[in-house]
């Protein structure tokens, strides 16, 4: 996944070519894997230990005796219906994101009409509200619609700041397949939408898949209004499920509270290592020859 | 705004061809309502759970509104008495100038430490830098809780790996408590912080220096500039739009933080002396049932906010062509 980046040869170190690449360097590339791969592994780490040797006088770095009860405690506190609450709105916040992101992606790169600039004005500054600040509000809002604590409260919540990143993202899709692939549809025939349909859509199946990866992990990760709107026991998602393991484990059961967290991170972590090769794929390389 | 003097405006139109439609006559023909309807979802969504809440926020933070008013008593208008009220508060003021400091400590730091880690992938040779751009991601990757959560326990003071560590290389740190004093507090936010915001800074500064131009770079170094005066007069400026973009959405996001703050603060820290604008609304509003002035406090967050991203919207407009 990383290969598309690092293939590339760089251009501004040492110009002259020079193999020698000093131990200084090695050191501080060293430096820089451990700073931010070993606490992921210190987490995965933790989640395989024994509490009696995570309060013992030296931590233990290899889980050689580990054991997984922490992973059999974390299915005990009511993992899996936090995991149910969590699925279902992260998905449903995809898949209304991607449906209502790709009508307007359509307006806006195959339309010219009154308002369109003012509505790509409007998608960039909404992605500017601090969504911490409408925390307050919108609970009061949902409350008045009897919405919180659902999973449409929820969803509707979060479509509002993945929708117009979405739009953004959709936009450059879309406007970078050529019109004249659909015009030649259109000269064969087809109506307009099945040419849209049958040629625009398929290509822009990979910019589907990031942004609805992207929305995925937005969703899947979002902490506050999860905290603030879905206060029942019984509506958690797994992040608020999580903060509170960790409240009530007040540092006793860092084994389970890690193993959670692992289960936790582990789908957005798989997800986040397929999108980033994907996003930069040529979209539309080989449907247009020279 | 929907004048077609925007920098898009000079790409060739592209609206659906169909005989007849008009197309030819540009603008002022005849006009489809087509691109309204694709756009009213998302129009609808937006109006009802951004836009609405906004208008409530501004509404509440006008109003007198406590635990009294949720159990039904009217809540009265009382014009800026919610923002006299915070304005004239030191907590306030003294809250507002932490955000500020941390913010600005925390972009410095993202900033600096990404784009030597940028600088430094594209010195390694092909195994480290696969491996360097392996880790970046994994911490990248990771949910903003789970990270702030593991490194509030390797913080730990009992059992932390941290303290460990610090004992082990000499001095007692044994059963130190970093949660309970404001400025280590902060560092240990800050380490969280700037640990989760380098891999996106460093990837993309990386993918800006792929960008420069070699032979500017090898004519500079053949006129005998050295690795530093390369840097700043050759590299710098070609990536200045790249820098600029960064450093506002980092300001923006570090200005808003909240989970960080709030987790490490609900795991034994303090909390006065450590909110920070985010957490600070959030605890007037609900936790102390002032939603009132809980609310004025976000929309001055929403001003302030607003206010960046001009900054950064400026620099959008020149890069990609709306």
């Amino acid at each position: 996944m990383t290969t598309s980046v690092a293939r590339r040869r760089p251009t501004w170190g040492s110009v002259g070519g020079k193999r020698a690449q000093g131990a200084a360097t090695t050191l501080a590339g060293l430096l820089v894997v451990l700073v931010f791969a070993f606490p992921v592994y210190w987490m995965v780490n933790t989640s395989f230990q024994r509490g009696t040797k995570l309060r013992g006088l030296n931590p233990s770095f290899v889980p050689i005796h580990g054991t997984l009860d922490n992973y059999q405690r974390v299915f005990e506190r009511q993992f899996v219906p936090a995991l149910r609450m969590s699925l279902l709105v992260t998905v449903t916040t995809v898949v209304a994101a991607l449906v209502l992101a790709l009508l307007a992606a359509v307006a806006v790169s195959r339309f010219r009409f009154r308002g369109r600039t003012a509505f790509i004005v409007i998608v960039l500054v909404v992605q500017m509200v601090p969504p911490e600040a409408m925390v307050i509000s919108l609970f009061k809002v949902l409350d008045g619609w009897h919405l919180v604590n659902t999973a449409i409260g929820l969803v509707l919540v979060y479509l509002i700041f993945v929708l117009p990143f979405t739009i953004w993202v959709l936009r450059g899709f879309v406007s970078g397949i050529p019109l004249e692939l659909e015009e030649a549809a259109l000269v064969d025939g087809c109506g307009r939408f099945r040419a849209f349909l049958t040629i625009t859509f398929p290509l822009m199946a990979p910019g589907l898949v990031a942004t609805g990866v992207f929305a995925f992990i937005q969703a899947w990760n979002e902490f506050i209004f999860a905290l603030v709107l879905m206060n029942r026991g019984d509506s958690r998602t797994l992040p608020v499920w999580l903060q509170a393991f960790n409240e009530g484990a007040k540092g006793t059961d860092w084994g389970g509270v890690m193993a959670g967290s692992t289960l936790m991170a582990i789908p957005v972590i798989i997800f986040f290592l397929f999108v980033q090769g994907r996003m930069t794929q040529g979209l539309t390389a080989g449907a247009v020859k020279g | 705004m929907s004048t077609d003097t925007a920098p898009g405006a000079v790409r060739p139109v592209a609206a659906p061809p169909r005989p007849g439609d008009g197309r030819t006559r540009g603008r002022r023909g005849r006009r489809t309502l087509l691109p309204y309807g694709l756009l009213f979802p998302s129009l609808a969504v937006l109006t009802l759970v951004l836009g609405y809440p906004l208008l409530r926020l501004i509404s509440l933070s006008v109003r007198e509104y406590g635990l009294a008013q949720q159990f039904g008593q009217p809540a009265d208008f009382v014009g800026l008495r919610n923002y006299a009220k915070i304005l004239g508060d030191p907590q306030f003021w003294s809250v507002c100038a932490r955000t500020v400091v941390f913010c600005a400590v925390n972009v410095a730091l993202t900033m600096v430490v990404g784009m030597l880690v940028a600088l430094l992938v594209g010195r390694l040779g092909a195994v480290l830098r696969v491996s360097v751009l392996t880790a970046l991601l994994l911490a990248w990757a990771m949910p903003p809780l789970s990270s702030t959560i593991l490194w509030q326990w390797m913080f730990d003071t009992q059992f932390g790996l941290v303290n460990w560590l610090l004992t082990r290389l000499g001095g007692d740190w044994t059963g130190h408590s970093w949660l309970s004093n404001q400025y280590s507090f902060l560092t240990v936010a800050t380490i969280v912080v700037v640990w989760m915001g380098v891999p996106f800074v460093a990837f993309t500064l990386y993918g800006g220096l792929t960008q420069v131009p070699r032979d500017i770079l090898e004519a500079a170094e053949i006129d005998g500039a050295g690795a530093v005066q390369r840097f700043r007069h050759v590299v710098v400026p070609f990536i200045k739009p790249l820098i600029l973009i960064l450093t506002a959405l980092s300001v923006l996001w570090d200005f808003r933080v909240f989970t960080q703050i709030y987790v490490l603060q609900r795991a034994g820290g303090i909390t006065r002396e450590t909110d920070v604008l985010g957490v600070y609304a959030y605890r007037t509003a609900v936790g102390a049932n002032r939603f009132d002035t809980g609310a004025a406090i976000a929309v001055v967050m929403v001003v302030i906010t607003l206010l960046l991203t001009a900054v950064y919207l400026r620099q959008m407009a020149r890069q990609e062509d709306l």
